[in-house]
């Protein structure tokens, strides 16, 4: 299957990452060429085989129901494009 | 003596301990090899005065009588990894200045047993190249030339390119990689030197930017076995903090290293043996049974017959993952933001990740979010996930007659910078070798074998069972010391 540019600007904004005509037109190729290449799994016979879920065995482990972390609001908006009055700053989204 | 820059982790060790050098002559040192070395572009962020603070801790603990295992020894960091007060970007422009408020574990391990950190190393951006050339912090080149008189500059390989040149041209004693398809023993062939995935889950990935997190998993990179089993040591342990690492005792590697392979099997699986393979590959993979038969393992012929199926299976998970994990650069929490005049969120979003992010990464996180969405889910990544079943069972099968798997690392040498990038799944076959025992989460070693006719490092690698590290290095010590690999760059930079 291969997809066309309307298709790869679909995509792109499903992946949120603004994209123009034109640079659609040049990943399509290339996206084209790795799914052309991944399609080859086709030909596997997988009737049965459970997909993979946990490539090593481990264990669920359970710890204390206690607060380990927390009370670090301004290291965590330090690092913040935007932070005012202790919050992350975005443009507005309510009129 | 010889020069500190040219010792590695084991002789800065013990030289320190020994009182030849003190970890200040290490670090000054070592800064003045990275300071001298911006030709070859493989830090990021340089830290000298880390190195040379942690150097100062050490001659204190030294003269009180309380050394640490990794007292005075210098080391790079990938940018990869998340570290407290240091700029920690994957070579990505989306996280640029972003510095973190908090320690990765694997990078604190380290730090906390007395290494010292020369600084940041560069890489492929967020782990997603073969060559190193998709930094935005432009490619690292590699130290070695071809011998032909011809100048080009060649890839370090990738996507741990920054730890491998470094190490390589002597800038580095050792440094932290990461492995999600063949990260560490792609770069480490490439360059001549030793590098270790471990089994997935005996580092924590806790702070390590994430790239596939069913893959990645963090090893050393160095000159020796030894000083990789002695790095390993200090970084392996169950974490609080992620639920996918091993509660398992982390051996004692460097003490458990032993060449004498008596009574041990190496399977050659026969899928590896690749069409358009160069001969002196070949010729190495032939020379490296003969090394481990002289070291006294028995030679098997093995199968593995979904190899072909192990790459694109692995370009459905890796990106379908990535494409998950890479949600999170939004412009909102940290790194850069862009905001085109009267944008809306949404808009905000797709500019910040248009403008943020390099080709590759929108390649891959386009094919994820393609092979992810309703309609295609179950005919790509649900398949993906069933050929990964069956690719972990024909490991499991191979180990009913082997310890071991003898295949090369990489299918060619290093490669020259431009080569590659305008063909992506010419790019991806480099780590044909690599993704299978990434898929099934097995520990491997890359060890370097000889050069080729150009003059340039080829690598073998050995592929273990689960949590047998200490087999690997083991298989990967009996090469060493067979191949006797000392060549190394000569200086141009």
């Amino acid at each position: 299957m291969s997809v066309d540019t309307e298709t790869v600007l679909r995509i792109a904004s499903l992946a949120r990452i603004a994209m123009s005509e034109e640079e659609a037109e040049r990943l399509k190729p290339d996206l084209n060429d790795i799914l052309g290449f991944v399609e080859q799994l086709g030909e596997v016979d997988t009737s049965g085989v459970e997909p993979l879920s946990v490539v090593i065995e481990n264990h669920t482990r359970m710890r204390e129901d206690v607060v380990t972390d927390g009370d670090k609001r301004d290291d965590i908006l330090a690092n913040a494009p935007v932070a005012e009055h202790g919050f992350f700053g975005v443009p507005k989204v309510i009129e | 003596m010889a020069d500190i820059i040219d010792l590695g982790v084991a002789e800065i060790r013990d030289g320190f301990r020994g009182g030849q050098f003190s970890a200040r002559e290490v670090a000054d040192a070592f800064n003045d090899a990275v300071a001298g070395a911006e030709a070859l572009n493989c830090f990021i962020v340089t830290t000298p005065e880390k190195a040379i603070k942690a150097a100062e801790e050490a001659d204190r603990a030294l003269a009180a009588g309380d050394v640490a295992a990794l007292s005075g020894v210098p080391l790079g960091i990938k940018d990869l990894f998340c570290t407290k007060g240091v700029q920690s970007t994957a070579a990505s422009h989306i996280l640029e200045g972003f510095v973190p408020p908090y320690e990765s574990t694997v990078s604190g391990k380290l730090l906390a047993a007395g290494a010292g950190m020369l600084g940041k190393l560069n890489m492929d951006q967020f782990a997603m190249g073969s060559s190193n050339e998709t930094s935005y912090f432009g490619n690292v080149i590699s130290p070695w030339k071809r011998n032909d008189g011809g100048n080009a500059p060649l890839s370090p390989g990738g996507s741990s390119g920054g730890t491998s040149a470094a190490i390589a041209a002597h800038i580095v004693p050792a440094a932290t990689g990461t492995d999600t398809g063949g990260s560490i023993r792609q770069p480490a062939a490439f360059t001549g030197i030793v590098g270790v995935k471990p089994t997935y889950g005996r580092c924590s990935r806790f702070g390590i930017v994430a790239f596939a997190s069913s893959l990645d998993q963090a090893g050393p990179m160095a000159r020796s076995v030894k000083d990789c089993a002695i790095l390993l040591e200090a970084m392996a342990g169950y974490d609080l903090h992620d639920a996918t690492s091993l509660d398992e005792p982390v051996p004692n590697w460097e003490a458990g290293l032993s060449s004498d392979l008596k009574g041990k099997k190496i399977g050659i699986p026969k899928e590896y043996r690749v069409d358009d393979m160069p001969e002196e590959i070949d010729a190495l993979w032939k020379q490296g049974e003969e090394w481990l038969r002289d070291a006294g393992a028995e030679i098997v012929e093995v199968s593995l017959p979904h190899t072909k199926y192990a790459l694109p299976a692995y370009y459905i998970i890796a990106p379908a993952e990535a494409s998950a994990n890479l949600a999170r650069y939004d412009g909102v929490r940290y790194g850069q933001r862009e905001l085109p005049e009267g944008a809306n969120l949404q808009e905000m979003y797709a500019a910040t990740r248009a403008a943020g992010f390099g080709d590759e990464v929108k390649r891959r996180i386009m094919i994820g979010t393609y092979v992810l969405s309703a309609g295609f889910y179950d005919a790509y990544y649900t398949q993906a996930a069933k050929v990964r079943t069956l690719i972990v069972r024909d490991f499991d099968a191979a180990w009913e007659s082997c310890d071991y798997l003898l295949t090369p690392t990489a299918p060619s040498a290093a490669f020259g910078l431009g080569d590659l990038s305008d063909d992506p799944i010419a790019m991806y076959l480099n780590d044909v070798f690599t993704v299978p025992s990434s898929l099934a989460g097995l520990p491997a070693i890359a060890v370097p074998g000889g050069l080729n006719g150009q003059g340039l490092p080829l690598g073998l690698q050995v592929i273990g069972k689960a949590l047998d590290e200490q087999g690997v290095m083991n298989a990967g010590l009996a090469l060493e010391e067979r191949a006797g690999f000392t060549h190394r760059a000569e200086k141009w930079w």
